[in-house]
């Protein structure tokens, strides 16, 4: 792809970023909501988390699949008690990181 | 602004802003490395990588932007996916609004360009328990922005090197960020149920074709079927 239009690519995507993390604390900031919207706002985080995460576990070449050498699926097991027991955002995508490419190294696939 | 922040100016206070960031340097210089990486791959010139991260600044949309590109998606449709991947910074923008009161336009339009998932589960962590100064909080944004965009200055020197993305399991870098930042905030069970309903509706909506969407509409039903639990647990048990 041309660069120039990389280039404009980049500035809209800036600008449909930028919106959608500015609109609400500058139009928020000065009154309070009700508590049962907070409270929703509070299941929030994890659920964007879920919604991005799981589809890139589960799904391979386009179809939904959970064999034993889907490697990001199985790996979430050590990331997940690395990060429990650490507490530590580095160490714990490190060491996911590490057991992919080890798996990857030692089967070969 | 600038003068109201040279003069609140403490060297203790930026200290204390940038030592709250080391966690998220941490993690960005290794994934901001793995989008390098992908970047140079993908034929987009350094120029370009660099200012996709000052200006957009969004770990997970710039590597799906990433991916578009080199399978050569047309602009809009990765604009499009970019508007829908980043709708959550919505809500999360909605979440911390309520500290930050008594803010100018300026500072609050400053803050908001700097709000990631990662800088927003530092603040979101912090604020409710003592809220920092001015200057602590964008000297713990600046910092983290600057490991971003260093780590991806890195991955792109470093790309030309590297021939085998997938040796160095630098595709796993998003997927383990997410997994790590799910596992640091689940503290109740609902949250779990949430997690696992909505990861699950996303594949299915994924699969139904509904790509793009499927993030934003699986996160609106989770948090409301988390709400539901709640409520509905609350009621069961008084």
């Amino acid at each position: 792809m041309d660069q120039k239009i990389i280039f404009l690519t980049i500035l809209g995507m800036a600008l449909v970023t930028y919106i959608p993390r500015l609109l609400p604390v500058w139009l928020l900031s000065s009154r309070s909501l009700p508590p049962l919207v907070i409270a929703w706002l509070r299941y929030v985080p994890v659920a964007v988390l879920a919604a991005m995460l799981v589809p890139t576990l589960m799904i391979q070449d386009e179809r939904v699949y959970v064999g034993l050498d889907n490697l990001f699926l199985w790996a979430t097991i050590p990331t997940l008690l690395v990060a429990w027991k650490t507490k530590s955002f580095f160490s714990s995508v490190v060491a996911g990181m590490a057991c992919v490419a080890i798996a990857r190294y030692i089967f070969g696939i | 602004m600038l003068r109201d922040i040279v003069s609140s100016f403490n060297k203790d206070r930026c200290l204390a802003g940038v030592v709250r960031a080391f966690p998220i340097v941490l993690g960005y210089v290794p994934v901001g490395f793995a989008y390098g990486v992908l970047a140079q791959k993908a034929g987009i010139s350094t120029l370009n990588t660099i200012l996709m991260s000052l200006l957009v600044y969004a770990g997970a949309s710039q590597l799906i932007a990433v991916g578009l590109i080199a399978t050569h998606s047309p602009p809009h449709s990765i604009i499009l996916t970019t508007l829908v991947v980043n709708l959550r910074h919505l809500i999360m923008s909605s979440a911390i609004a309520p500290f930050l009161k008594r803010w100018r336009k300026l500072e609050l339009g400053t803050f908001a360009y700097q709000l990631t998932d990662e800088t927003f589960a530092i603040h979101s962590t912090q604020f409710p328990e003592e809220m920092p100064s001015k200057a602590e909080i964008f000297a713990t944004n600046v910092t983290a922005q600057t490991a971003w965009v260093a780590g991806g200055w890195l991955g792109v020197a470093a790309g030309q090197l590297i021939t085998d993305v997938r040796a160095l399991a630098l595709d796993y870098a998003l997927p383990a960020m997410f997994t790590v930042l799910l596992a640091l905030q689940l503290k109740t069970y609902v949250q779990g149920i949430v997690v696992l309903l909505t990861g699950l509706l996303s594949v299915v909506l994924l699969r139904a074709g509904i790509d793009q969407w499927n993030v934003i509409v699986a996160t609106l039903l989770g948090a409301t079927f988390g709400i539901i639990i709640e409520q509905w647990t609350k009621k069961s048990s008084s």
